[in-house]
């Protein structure tokens, strides 16, 4: 009788212990990540997640309107480009921080000159390495001088560069922001458990900024590393929002189409293969000739590997760039599934028997063994390496890597410098060294001129796929899974604005 | 016996300060960690950068000497991700995961013990059928799918437990449960194969041919012989626990010791695996040593030396 009382007596207080879930009653949105973040300071962070801090918790001088494409102010108002390398803002007047310190010309002199100083570290230094300072004109007007023309200037200041309140950043320093975030953005960052637990609060005075107003009032993002733990907490109402999530598991929550909306857009993130072609691994290596590369082109099914396994909204690329990404002109040569011509071409090229090669990847496992497979079948036989990241960039400077399945998420920014500038400009990355790219790329990169930059791009991009020295293979999609109450509309670029949520 | 205490301590440390060497130039081999603070998105120039920023550049052996200064003198420095205090970090996650062996050794003693000696008192009995089939069931179920259902169940149909955090203390009840039962096999197993040689020496049949009551000879002639090895294991599987369950606490999103070991190496955050590495040694140490008095007072022969 005693045994009863106490199992029924347990049992009855875990029921009534047992976490209660409000969500839209209570107005707070709950969300995931899966990897633990980093400082959450914006200059400091690389993460993708991270981003979504800086969207919502900063702000930049500018901001491009994801749907239209349209360059607008946000704590400027106004913006001339002096000459190539000085542009001035007129910054809006009345914005406040977070800790209420007024917001003027001296945060983004600051900011700026912080930021580019190599002394101080910032993580990803290509993201400010451009401008060369900033300087107050008055209380409201800043100049921003750069290095040399850098024509996807704006999209950085609507991005990447947000800005910092000076009194306070020099006070608190990086890991003082890591803990404690101020700034000027729609959210304010309540509690920062490193790693596990952020909470964000709407900001109540937040200007009239294009990014709009807070629509819900609490957002809590926690730390599961476990997409099936995120799932299960998605089950039983701890969390409202997921994103990231694997197409087999969108597939089955999409079934139940009562309980949850799911989601699907694109990703800036591309996939391709690159190969050897400038011969630094094996100057007669099979990579350097250029038959060989056009077969690996012609072997591989990307619209069946986008079909059985990528899924979603992505689609195959002919070009090695994000379709959004100005610049990315994809009317040029290719290589359609052809098993045999890729057979021909080999012998073609001498090796009428294929060859033995070790293949390369660091992500999406899957996907990797089913381009080896396809390799497979035109007599090149694979030995499969799949590293971390970092060990296998590091081979790849080395100069070890023949042949590898890359992907690259161009930091969302959407112009091929931040991609085709990267790989194809003679750096450590760059397979091919083609001095006629190089040249081209670099130009375009260095003027404003659109039109010209433009017709740069697309004779790189031709002659990229005419020597075939990557295999484009698909864009990349990201499923968001969203409770009933929620509403959300993703856009093309993997970057979630937490003022566009809002409760049905 | 202080001499020999003294001793034991100064070996100790030897082989901390050695494991803290070997990790140390094992994570140098594992990758260029310029490469892996800068991130997936990082160019050659900010990897340059990192590079001379941290130094690492200098032969190893003199990164080694600086990171051994500092850490004498209790400065274990910031972790290269979070870019906050190493210590403040790892008070933080060790709590959880010390909270959760503890938890889990507990109930795997408080299974196993007594269904080992239960086992070993009615060889092929029901009960021994029983304590074999959760034996052979705990060591085959891989701990994340048991998680899983166990969420499936109690989280999920029953919404009586929560799946992730660790918060409060229900948050501990499933990671527990998983955690413990993994433990359970082993220590039910070896009790059981100790009670069983014990009870049939000489002098437990003499135990029993003076009249002694049965509970009297189990529990304190036979257990208190049986259980020797079973100290040496738990302590073993103690310092298992301290170091984290990678596993358990991925599931629980638990946010423990393990787990931020586990992605420290991959993210090349070289202060925080220095510092967890030596902490996890001492545990190991400090519970072979402990499991080592236990016994002696278990076992006066064993007093000696």
């Amino acid at each position: 009788m005693t045994l009863k009382t106490l199992m029924i007596g347990t049992a009855l207080s875990l029921v009534t212990a047992a976490p209660v879930f409000a969500n839209k009653a209570d107005d707070t949105l709950h969300m995931a990540i899966t990897k633990e973040l980093e400082s959450v300071d914006n200059y400091y962070n690389s993460a993708r997640e991270g981003i979504l801090f800086t969207r919502g918790v900063w702000d930049g001088l500018l901001y491009r309107d994801p749907e239209t494409g349209e360059m607008k102010g946000n704590l400027a108002t106004e913006w001339t480009w002096i000459d190539d390398v000085t542009v001035e803002f007129k910054l809006r007047e009345g914005v406040k921080f977070h800790n209420g310190e007024a917001f003027n010309a001296d945060d983004v002199v600051y900011t700026v000159n912080y930021m580019v100083n190599p002394d101080n570290g910032v993580k990803v230094m290509t993201n400010v390495s451009w401008m060369k300072g900033a300087e107050k004109v008055d209380d409201n007007t800043v100049r921003i001088n750069l290095n040399a023309p850098f024509p996807p200037a704006e999209d950085y200041l609507a991005s990447v560069v947000v800005i910092y309140p000076d009194e306070y950043y020099a006070e608190v320093g990086p890991s003082g922001m890591a803990t404690k975030p101020v700034g000027t953005g729609p959210y304010k960052v309540d509690t920062v458990e490193p790693g596990q637990r952020y909470e964000l609060s709407a900001y109540a005075d937040y200007h009239d900024s294009p990014k709009g107003k807070a629509q819900i009032g609490k957002i809590e993002i926690k730390t599961i590393p476990d997409m099936n733990t995120q799932v299960a907490e998605l089950f039983n109402g701890g969390l409202d929002f997921l994103w990231n999530v694997p197409a087999d598991q969108a597939e089955k929550l999409a079934e139940m189409d009562d309980r949850f909306d799911v989601v699907n857009a694109q990703a800036i993130r591309i996939g391709y293969i690159t190969m050897d072609a400038a011969g630094a691994v094996d100057p007669d290596g099979p990579m350097t000739k250029k038959e060989v590369r056009q077969a690996i082109y012609h072997a591989i099914d990307r619209q069946a590997i986008v079909d059985a396994l990528v899924k979603g909204s992505s689609e195959v690329i002919n070009a090695g760039c994000a379709p959004i990404q100005f610049g990315c002109d994809l009317s040029v040569t290719t290589y359609d599934y052809d098993p045999e011509k890729a057979k021909a071409l080999l012998a073609e090229a001498g090796y009428p028997d294929g060859f033995e090669i070790d293949f390369y990847a660091y992500r999406d496992r899957p996907y990797a063994e089913a381009l080896m497979g396809m390799l497979n079948e035109i007599g090149i036989k694979t030995n499969f390496n799949y590293l971390k990241y970092a060990a296998l960039r590091e081979k790849r400077e080395k100069k070890e890597v023949a042949i590898s399945f890359q992907t690259w998420g161009s930091y969302s920014l959407p112009d091929v410098s931040a991609i085709t500038g990267e790989f194809f400009t003679g750096g450590p990355l760059d397979d091919a060294q083609d001095p006629e790219i190089i040249d081209w790329v670099k130009q375009a990169g260095s003027i404003t001129d659109r039109a010209e930059r433009q017709a740069l791009y697309s004779k790189a991009h031709a002659k990229i796929a005419d020597e075939a020295y990557w295999v484009p293979l698909w864009t990349y999609n990201v499923n968001y899974v969203l409770s009933k109450e929620l509403n959300f509309d993703p856009t093309d670029d993997e970057v979630i604005r937490f003022a566009d949520f809002s409760w049905k | 016996m202080a001499v020999f205490i003294l001793k034991r301590l100064g070996l100790a440390l030897l082989v901390a300060l050695t494991v803290s060497f070997l990790s140390f130039s094992l994570l140098f081999m594992a990758g260029d960690p310029a490469v892996a603070i800068a991130g997936e998105n990082a160019s050659a120039e900010d990897i340059a950068l990192v590079n001379e920023r941290y130094g690492f550049d200098r032969p190893m052996i003199v990164q080694y000497g600086d990171w051994l200064g500092s850490a004498v003198t209790g400065d274990l420095g910031n972790s290269w991700y979070f870019d906050i205090p190493v210590t403040e970090l790892i008070a933080d996650r060790l709590t959880v995961t010390m909270k959760l062996g503890l938890f889990a050794i507990t109930l795997a003693l408080a299974v196993a013990i007594p269904l080992g000696v239960a086992a070993a008192a009615n060889p092929n009995s029901m009960i021994d059928r029983f304590a074999l089939f959760l034996s052979v069931v705990g060591q085959a179920i891989p701990s994340f799918w048991f998680g899983l259902i166990l969420i499936v169940i109690f989280s999920i149909k029953m919404r009586l437990l929560p799946a992730s955090g660790n918060e409060t203390w229900q948050h501990f009840v499933l990671p527990t449960i998983v955690l413990g039962y993994y433990a359970t096999p082993a220590i039910m197993r070896l009790t059981r194969a100790g009670m069983m040689e014990v009870l049939s020496s000489d002098y437990i049949r003499t135990a029993r041919a003076k009249g002694l009551r049965t509970r009297k000879v189990m529990f304190k002639h036979a257990l208190r012989n049986a259980i020797i090895p079973v100290v040496s294991l738990a302590a073993v599987q103690m310092g298992f626990m301290l170091g984290g369950s990678i596993v358990v606490e991925t599931v629980f999103a638990l946010h423990g010791a393990g787990y931020l070991a586990w992605e420290s190496i991959a993210r090349n955050d070289l202060p925080t695996m220095q510092a967890l590495i030596l902490i996890f040694s001492t545990f190991y140490i400090l519970f072979t040593f402990l499991a080592d008095v236990l016994n002696a007072w278990l076992d006066p022969r064993l007093r000696v030396g």
